[in-house]
């Protein structure tokens, strides 16, 4: 079966300038270097990483907001990567957004009304009944009152906001959601309800999600299959199951034993510490990306780039970027590399 | 304002807590009325150890640290209520007092490393004025103390970073300097409000451990100030609980998050995913919204979110609100009867 999304060694530079008064370009910020992802009809693709790994600009590649600087995004086998507005005009309506901060993605000016409505009237989409009748239609479909038609986003509650932020990218009956952190900047006890409500509407109407964020716990309980990038690759990706029960990389071994859990069991996880942060995107290392903070790497490290492929020892479809691979388990060893824990 | 209500034995300093937060009440007066931030809060911390505070934003969770600190200002807020900071009460102390205290026997870490220090000055001033101001040393022998702490928090070539600025480093490494800060005259309280929030996984799990393995060191204690259970659970040893200005659930970590009581912490735990948990079954959210605090509901604040209210009885949860009971311990402040809270609980877990 064709996917319906399919990004080939998508790659995203944005320059860097310096110089006084005479700019010049001098170097670039590898944001997204090489991807390749496929999101089938109707499935569920969560992408995890953290802050600075390209996962946004991936997700705004995918949606064509960004143009690549090499690779293709290919929307049902049709080449958009460098499409002109006139040629992506029928295919923007079956991709949507939701965005990770719900205050800012609002106009403060427009009621919920006109926010919802906006999509449509742009495309040209005149609803049975009529356009107020479909957004009354809406707001009941996420949750909300459909009196609240007329009201604005500042008598709304952070959680509302984020439902009215999907009632907007439901307007269109679109065929792929892309969720960009959609629930990071919710309280707790209201992420659940919004994460409940995607779900909902992913089952319900069969949309396909692009589920970007960093919290691993969210990303397992919504998608299908997950992806981990570092520094604008992805070094793992598969099912649910291989990625947090039998992961090979050694930087999904280490997101997954940091994760702090709210539980009290004596059964004692894996611990690994990892040294210093994440380097730099407009340097980043030769060869492996994660080399520098890995507790495995070798002189291959540094001269060859790993490819993504399934290692031995994977299930189909479990794909891997290590020359030298972690046992499938997430109960082995400690590894503490920051000296300041030593 | 409540009066302070002075008991027969007369408040104070009891067994070895030597902080003790008393009754505390803030509010702020705004255009649209009083708010009441924080309404009726008891606590202790013991020496040495780590009590968790957890809550949602605006349970009051920040307002009542800053109020430890005297951070208040007096123009807006209003404080009642005592705070035991060893022999001192810090409620309505001195100026003078308050900052003999601050960054002395109570530091701070706060949870943006990068507004929390100046752009202008190095870390190593910035760590030395702390430690000059203080405990008097010269410039010579605060800069070696800051080497000495840059290095301490494990800040790799502390003796060149030492002369570096804030933006010279990376937000994980950042922290660490606001830790070397908070640190530098061996307080014997640091209050960190949500100091791991800004960062990424692999880096909080760094800092996490870092700030347990000085506490091993110094023996200091610590109030950890976080949303986050799971952090609760791997940094702390006691936990508050607090909903909308007041605290619903209080004990150990064992005892909080392996038999929690209060409907508000079943709700807390239930609706994070976990990476152990089933995916097939829906997560269980707390339903509503957390309330406003100019206008906190009647009785329980938790009520009009509860799923529990039938249980109770007729009208109890909305018109009178409960205490933290037993006094001692594993309390929470709910009408069920434990046996009841037992049952809900297991029931809960089942699904999961």
């Amino acid at each position: 079966m064709e996917p319906l999304l399919e990004l080939k060694g998508l790659t995203k530079y944005f320059p860097v300038t310096g110089g006084f008064i005479i700019k010049r370009q001098v170097g670039n910020v590898h944001a997204v270097d090489g991807v390749d992802i496929k999101v089938g009809e109707g499935e569920t693709v969560g992408l995890v990483g953290e802050s600075g790994c390209g996962k946004s600009t991936l997700g705004r590649l995918a949606a064509r907001l960004y143009e690549p600087t090499f690779g293709k995004v290919l929307y049902r086998g049709q080449d958009i990567s460098h499409a002109s507005r006139r040629a992506l005009k029928p295919i923007r309506p079956e991709i949507q957004m939701i965005f990770q901060d719900p205050y800012s993605s609002l106009n403060p000016r427009q009621t919920v009304g006109t926010i919802i409505r906006g999509p449509m009237e742009i495309n040209g989409i005149n609803p049975h009944g009529g356009h107020e009748k479909r957004v009354r239609e809406l707001l009941e479909t996420v949750g909300l009152n459909p009196e609240h038609y007329n009201r604005f986003p500042h008598e709304f509650s952070g959680g509302q906001r984020q439902r009215i932020g999907i009632a907007r990218a439901l307007a269109l009956n679109p065929k792929l959601i892309i969720a960009d952190e959609p629930v990071s900047a919710l309280d707790v006890s209201i992420q659940a309800q919004v994460v409940n409500l995607l779900q909902e509407l992913q089952r319900d109407l069969g949309i396909a999600f692009l589920f970007i964020a960093h919290d691993l716990a969210v990303v397992r309980h919504f998608s299908q299959r997950v992806a981990v990038m570092y520094l604008g690759k992805v070094v793992e990706v598969g099912d649910r199951e291989s990625i947090y029960e039998r992961p090979r990389h050694p930087y999904t071994h280490a997101l997954l034993s940091a994760v702090p859990e709210a539980t009290v069991d004596d059964e004692p996880r894996q611990r690994i510490r990892l040294a210093g942060d994440v380097p730099s995107p407009i340097n980043p290392p030769t060869g492996c990306r994660f080399r520098t903070r890995c507790w495995k790497a070798q002189d291959r490290c540094a001269e060859e780039v790993p490819p993504l492929i399934q290692v031995a020892g994977n299930r189909e479809g479990h794909l891997t970027a290590c020359h030298f691979p972690e046992a499938p388990t997430t109960h082995g060893e400690d590894v503490v590399l920051d000296p300041a824990l030593a | 304002m409540t009066a302070v209500t002075l008991t027969e034995t007369g408040p104070g300093r009891r067994g070895d807590s030597f902080l003790s937060v008393q009754d505390l009440h803030v509010s702020f007066s705004t255009e649209d009325g009083t708010v009441k931030a924080v309404d009726g809060l008891s606590f202790e911390v013991e020496k040495g150890t780590t009590l968790g505070i957890v809550g949602e934003s605006g349970s009051g969770k920040s307002v009542t640290n800053l109020a430890i600190l005297g951070l208040h200002n007096t123009e807006h807020a209003e404080i009642g209520g005592e705070i035991w900071f060893e022999d001192q009460e810090l409620v309505g102390a001195s100026r003078t007092t308050l900052e003999r205290l601050r960054g002395n026997q109570i530091a701070m870490i706060f949870q943006d490393p990068l507004t929390a220090l100046s752009p202008f000055h190095t870390v190593g001033r910035q760590i030395g004025e702390v430690y000059r101001k203080h405990k008097g040393a010269s410039k010579r022998e605060a800069r070696d103390r800051a080497i000495e702490m840059l290095d301490r928090v494990g800040i790799p070539n502390a003796r060149v970073r030492v002369d570096d600025y804030p933006h010279h480093f990376s937000g994980g490494m950042r922290q660490r300097v606001m830790i070397a800060m908070a640190l530098v005259c061996d307080p014997s309280l640091v209050i960190a409000d949500e100091p791991t929030t800004a960062l990424d996984v692999t880096v909080q799990a760094q800092i996490l451990d870092l700030l347990k393995d000085l506490q091993d060191q110094m023996g200091t204690s610590i109030i950890l100030i976080t949303h986050d259970l799971g952090v609760v659970a791997q940094a702390a040893h006691n936990v508050l609980v607090m909903y909308a200005g007041r605290a619903v659930e209080r004990g150990t970590v064992r005892e909080v998050l392996g038999a929690p009581r209060h409907p508000y912490t079943w709700g807390l735990l239930s609706s994070a995913p976990r990476l152990g948990s089933s995916v097939d079954v829906p997560l269980k959210p707390v339903r509503g919204t957390p309330p406003s605090l100019l206008n906190p509901p009647s009785g329980c604040r938790f009520h009009p979110r509860c799923d529990y209210l039938k249980q109770v009885g007729p009208d109890l949860c909305s018109t009178e609100q409960p205490e933290l009971s037993p006094e001692t311990g594993h309390a929470d402040a709910c009408y069920l009867t434990l046996k009841q809270k037992q049952e809900i609980y297991t029931e809960l877990m089942e699904g999961r």
